[in-house]
């Protein structure tokens, strides 16, 4: 068999083969229950007498999400500080500048947000003490943010009825001593050992083999890339992300790191089921899930091995598929797989340029980031489809005749008015950021061109590169359609406020829901109680996902994606 | 009028008077209440100029395409509120039949002692009135003094008359049902125009209908669902824009029209109607729509055991003499003690006795004096002239009156006595001057069919307990003949009460059936709570619902009604919703095939033309509403064969079928009109 897809084979069952004792181990963590990194508990401890915590006092959900929500303003203003003020702070021997404002709240939401869409070049935007103290402090931070919101919500429901879903802070430390740390510290030395670099000189002068000189950068790469993948941030350290070789400088190397964008959110699925000790609800959760991401990745990768058809008109073999934008050392099936891996959670790094694969590809990984739930970012993609049981519970306890009801709560108005307006943002944000700019490009020509024009592509290529901006701010995602002129004052801020909502009303609608639901009466199963751990309720839920979070943007991917394919 | 579901769904006068209403239903002040129909008017209402702006100039498409789109949404509008208006008519045309039973009749009121004759709309709340034989009882109340026989077929469809008597269980009469016999004074219970059935009357109208907890989450669904639709079109403008497309107002609006859920959103207030409407020619009265609602939710059913179980007569099955007596002569001394005993148990001794070929008539009974049973003594009996006393009456009570008189109390009969109890039976024990000479079983007949009602309740995840006074070894016996779940021994009243309370406490929802003033503090408790019409007015207020016809069992029948009411509006979301799949790929091709040729490859119905397939897409939207109204009014039918295997049944039909129907539907519009676009 070809190699390239046996490689692609090997990483899908090494995934999700890993996914399944991690996940137990997450349950275990969050449980509180004894494991193996348990002599971490002083560090622990010294991290809560230092900040005046009791990791043991029990918030409701309100006192939860205000922590979350307050912890994270800090954050904003931390990081916009730092940004701002780099160039004049330690640390930065290539002396790279600070960022302009519009620039900084940019990227300090983006990854507050743990998206990580950056509107600039790891090598030159920043320096290795933003890199260090902004982007990979939040890279760890906002990930088990997002961890800590999940682990409220099982608590939630994993009980009968209660009150309280824990302790925030305690969930935001442990998700970073116990899951995210640890695994950073072995993603890492892999990458150190497979020769990514890991240290503070400056540029490097090379002589090429053509005897130019040629400066190239470097820094604390490894560190940086470790958690980046593992916390599905996808913030590069070099602008080109993992396609750069010293990000990524071999197949071991990539396929150590497209393992580590699905290792966690695969893993978190398999948690909820252990923790809940509703292990078939867990299976048929991820089913769905690992269901529509093989789908995705059978189109990817069979879309780029195929190569490009106006390539072959042209008389020029294409062996190795559709090479455009692509690493050699990696291959397009390699390629093809990291761009879903990347979009179904909400990742965003690459290892290739999206930009430049075909337009079936970019529409999957566009619908990939537009649904946003198929195993997607570290605790908040099994949240988003958390929000689409609720109203697949609803939907299908009508079709049987009973008052719906999820894990013995009944889901009522107050509910469905939370998950309704959660599941249905996404669209609008995206439909509305995309048309706001397709609306000033058309009719407001000067306000484009003083911003430098946007666009390198006209036509529907140019339409998608907007669509899939905002596609990735709203799905946190971080990937770029790299056609578009994003450093403007137009998309910094555009994409900020899109970012923001994107991340942080899913987050508290989900954990009110739980919250709700939790404080209600817990009802017994009973025969008539419609189970959701059944391969029926699997295929009503996916149904949902795809009518309503995947049929809004069907005439937009019509005049964009599809019109584009159709017209190769 | 029992069981008339299979009067015809459209019947001439309702439906012209629903034509009626659909016009008169499409005052904005009315619509806003549905806001899915409602920004379809508006959606209509832009369509007005645009259509006279199409006659002079053709930049926003033909006229003929304009006023097509125009008339179609007209007509979408149209058919929403025929929905609304028929289930409205039927309902209504259901309470009027039963309101004709309370027509103008004169009624006999007490003054002060006198008898004045007045109209029965003239009857106030604690009024008193008369009624004789063959007079029709003027409004509902309670019998103050004597006792009538009463024709009830008014309301019930039974013919059979009942009793109904001063004090007790059974004291309640209702307004249009007819004095067979004697004379009853009735106190009056309600005010004029707040009876239960007016109260019915005004649900179904709708001047009092509220929306449903379920009926409001699936109203905000559909809304946020009808936002994002709008959305969707006000961006796609730009996008058209974007590729230089001009995209017509029609267009726009059409796609839109198209998307929301038009289908679900125009019947359901015709669903929840019709789901009282059932309820109310299952003979039940409802007093809220959330009743209906939360009836099919019900865990739990308290059912008493008598009259819904078992027939309630205990019978006589045996006679079981001591050895020492002649079987003959024992049951001599049963029928004897049973000559005037006109009590259901003591009838069926005589009966089980004659089959034995003895007849009363032979027996010399002249000049013996009766015992009648009182609740003190717990028997009865005869004193035969010669001095013997034959007493027959429970185990506990006979085994003192032989033992108090120095009788042994044969063994044989103890091992009878437990034998009995143990199968279910109550003995009788018979005493021939204080000496013990047998036992006669008597036996509660559980009610053909039960078995099966109560297996169809455990497939639906309801569990049923019996509620009887019987001992524990008694009710486990009927328990487990009849199928039923758990069961209450020696309940007493704070017994269903306790039980109630416990069930809830686990979060179950309970329901009950009663008749008595006792039993109403534990129908306000229940989350259902069905009186029976013939109960007392305690009775009535406490329950959610009245059933017209003293129907024990029907509690089976309000829970399939609930289900059907959330059925059927959870299937036709889905239908509604799946359907969007085949008009986005009527629509979206039509609108980009000219400026953009590629797009033509979506265009995967093979419809004829832009405007024909704009057009088809709206017309299949509109012609749903009416194909679909026969089912919105009769309910998607239940089955009880599990949750999921019911949400498999129905996302086959509904989901699927919503997907492939409009496919079909769209490209056989096209078909026609195709010949004129």
């Amino acid at each position: 068999m070809n190699t390239e897809i046996l490689g692609v084979i090997l990483q899908i069952v090494l995934m999700v083969g890993l996914s399944y004792p991690l996940g137990k181990y997450i349950a275990r963590v969050y449980k509180g229950e004894k494991t193996c990194l348990d002599f971490l508990k002083p560090v622990e401890r010294w991290m809560y007498r230092l900040s005046g915590i009791n990791p043991y006092e029990e918030m409701d959900w309100k006192t939860f999400l205000r922590a979350l929500l307050v912890v994270n303003l800090f954050w904003f203003v931390w990081g916009m500080f730092l940004l701002v003020m780099q160039g004049v702070l330690p640390l930065n021997p290539d002396n790279n500048p600070g960022q302009t404002v519009h620039q900084a709240f940019n990227t300090c939401i983006s990854f507050m947000v743990n998206c990580n869409l950056q509107h600039y070049s790891g090598e030159s935007g920043l320096t290795y003490f933003t890199q260090l103290f902004v982007i990979m402090l939040f890279q760890f931070i906002t990930a088990a943010t997002g961890m800590a919101a999940m682990a409220g919500v099982m608590k939630a429901l994993a009980a009968k009825t209660t009150k309280t879903i824990g302790n925030f802070y305690r969930y935001l430390v442990l998700s970073v001593t116990r899951i995210l740390l640890p695994l950073s510290l072995i993603v890492g030395f892999i990458l150190i050992l497979q020769g990514t670099p890991m240290g503070f000189d400056g540029k490097m002068k090379v002589t090429t083999l053509e005897g130019a000189e040629q400066m190239v950068s470097q820094g604390p790469t490894a560190a940086i890339v470790a958690i980046k993948q593992l916390g599905t941030n996808g913030g590069g350290y070099f602008g080109v992300n993992s396609s750069h070789p010293l990000e990524n400088p071999t197949y071991l190397t990539n396929m150590v790191e497209c393992l580590s964008i699905l290792i966690i959110p695969m893993a978190m699925v398999f948690a909820f089921g252990f923790y809940l000790r509703r292990r078939k609800l867990g299976y048929s959760i991820y089913g769905v899930m690992l269901f529509a991401y093989l789908t995705c990745t059978a189109v990817n990768v069979y879309q780029e091995m195929n190569g490009n058809p106006r390539i072959d008109e042209m008389g020029i073999a294409q062996a190795g598929g559709s090479m455009e934008g692509k690493e050699v050392r990696l291959g397009s099936a390699a390629t093809g797989l990291w761009s879903v891996a990347t979009t179904v959670t909400s990742n965003g790094s690459v290892n290739g340029m999206h930009d430049s694969m075909m337009p079936l590809s970019g529409m999957i990984e566009m619908l990939n980031m537009q649904i946003n739930t198929w195993f997607g970012g570290v605790g908040v993609g099994w949240m988003n489809y958390f929000t689409f049981i609720i109203i697949a519970v609803f939907i299908s306890g009508l079709m049987v005749g009973r008052t719906p009801e999820f894990l013995g709560h009944k889901v009522e108005a107050r509910e469905m008015k939370i998950a309704s307006i959660v599941a249905l943002l996404h669209p609008i944000i995206i439909l509305v950021g995309t048309a706001l700019a397709a609306y000033l490009f058309v009719h407001v020509p000067q306000f484009v061109a003083n911003e430098g024009g946007w666009l390198n592509n006209p036509g529907y290529h140019g339409l998608s590169e907007m669509l899939y901006e905002y596609t990735s701010s709203a799905a946190n995602n971080g990937s770029g359609f790299e056609g578009l002129g994003d450093n403007t004052w137009f998309w910094n801020y555009s994409c900020g406020i899109v970012l923001m909502l994107g991340r942080f009303v899913p987050i508290v609608g989900q954990v009110a829901i739980a919250g709700i639901l939790a404080q209600k009466k817990y009802i017994p199963e009973s025969a008539g109680t419609l189970k959701t751990d059944t391969a029926t309720f699997g295929v009503m839920t996916f149904l949902v996902i795809c009518i309503i979070a995947a049929l809004a943007f069907f005439p937009v991917h019509a005049l964009s994606t599809i019109a584009e394919h159709l017209s190769l | 009028m029992k069981h008339n579901n299979s009067v015809s769904l459209f019947q001439k006068e309702q439906v012209q008077e629903s034509i009626r209403q659909s016009f008169v239903k499409l005052d904005p002040r009315l619509m806003v209440k549905n806001p899915i129909m409602f920004t379809v008017e508006v959606c209509t209402a832009i369509m007005i100029p645009v259509t006279l702006y199409s006659v002079f100039n053709s930049q926003q498409g033909s006229f003929s395409y304009n006023a097509g789109v125009f008339v179609i949404l007209l007509f979408t509008l149209l058919f929403a509120n025929f929905a609304e208006a028929i289930a409205e008519a039927r309902g209504k045309a259901q309470a009027d039949s039963l309101r004709k039973t309370r027509e103008e009749t004169p009624a006999r009121l007490l003054v002060n002692g006198k008898i004045k004759t007045v109209s029965s709309s003239q009857l106030k709340k604690d009024d008193e009135f008369v009624c004789e034989a063959g007079d029709v009882i003027p409004a509902d109340g309670e019998i103050v003094e004597g006792l009538a026989s009463i024709d009830e077929s008014a309301i019930t469809g039974e013919s059979a008359p009942v009793i109904r008597e001063a004090g007790g269980d059974k004291s309640s009469v209702t307004g249009g049902t007819k004095v067979l016999s004697d004379r009853i004074c009735v106190r009056v219970t309600t005010q004029p125009g707040e009876s239960f059935l007016d109260k019915m009357i005004a649900l179904v109208e709708g001047a009092s209908r509220q929306k449903t907890p379920n009926e409001i989450a699936l109203t905000i669904l559909l809304a946020v669902f009808t936002l994002v639709f709008i959305i969707v079109c006000i961006t796609l403008k730009p996008f058209a824009d974007y590729t230089c497309t001009a995209i017509t107002i029609a267009s726009f609006i059409s796609l839109f029209v198209c998307l929301i859920p038009t289908t679900i959103g125009g019947l359901l207030s015709a669903i929840g109607i019709a789901g009282m409407d059932r309820a109310l020619r299952a003979n039940v009265i409802t007093k809220s729509g959330k009743a209906v609602e939360t009836a099919g939710d019900l865990d739990t059913l308290l059912l008493d055991k008598t009259g819904t179980i078992t027939f309630g007569n205990r019978k006589a099955t045996a006679f079981y003499p001591v050895e020492s007596i002649d079987k003959n002569k024992f049951i001599e001394y049963c029928l004897l003690s049973s000559v005037s005993d006109d009590t259901p148990e003591g009838k069926s001794i005589v009966e089980l006795a004659r089959q034995n070929g003895l007849k009363i008539h032979r027996l010399h009974t002249e000049g013996s004096q009766m015992v009648k049973f009182t609740a003190e003594t717990k028997s009865s009996g005869i004193k035969l002239k010669d001095g013997t006393e034959i007493k027959k009456g429970a185990y506990d009570t006979m085994r003192k009156l032989s033992e108090d008189a120095g009788n042994l109390f044969p063994e044989y009969i103890m091992s009878l006595v437990e034998k009995i109890t143990s199968n279910g039976g109550t003995p009788l024990v018979v005493c021939v001057n204080k000496k013990v000479v047998g036992v006669i079983e008597l036996q509660d007949v559980i009610k053909p069919g039960i078995q099966e009602r109560f297996q169809r309740l455990r497939k639906m995840g309801v569990k049923t307990v019996m509620v009887t006074g019987d001992n524990p070894l008694t009710a486990k016996y009927i328990a487990d003949k009849a199928g039923v779940d758990d069961f209450i021994a020696e309940a007493k009243p704070e017994d269903k009460m306790n039980y109630i309370r416990r069930e809830q406490a686990e979060g179950k929802l309970v329901a009950m059936m009663g008749d008595g003033t006792n039993d109403a503090p534990a129908l306000a408790q229940a989350d259902i709570g069905v009186a029976m019409n013939s109960g007392t007015q305690a009775a009535k207020e406490a329950g959610n619902m009245v059933d017209l016809d003293n129907d024990p069992t029907k509690l089976i029948e309000i829970v399939e009604i609930g289900k059907q009411l959330l059925m059927t509006r959870g299937t036709l979301t889905t239908f509604s919703i799946a359907n969007d799949v085949a008009k986005y790929f009527a629509i979206v091709p039509a609108l980009f095939m000219v400026s953009i040729p590629e797009l033509a490859a979506l265009n995967i119905m093979g419809l004829h033309s832009p405007e024909s397939a704009i057009l088809s897409a709206v017309i299949f939207n509109a012609i749903i509403i009416p194909i679909l109204i026969p089912l919105a009014l009769r309910g998607v039918e239940y089955k009880p064969i599990g949750a999921s295997a019911l949400l498999r049944r129905n996302l086959f039909i509904y989901g699927l079928g919503g997907i492939i129907a409009p496919f079909v539907g769209i490209k056989l519009i096209d078909l026609l009109i195709g010949v004129f676009f």
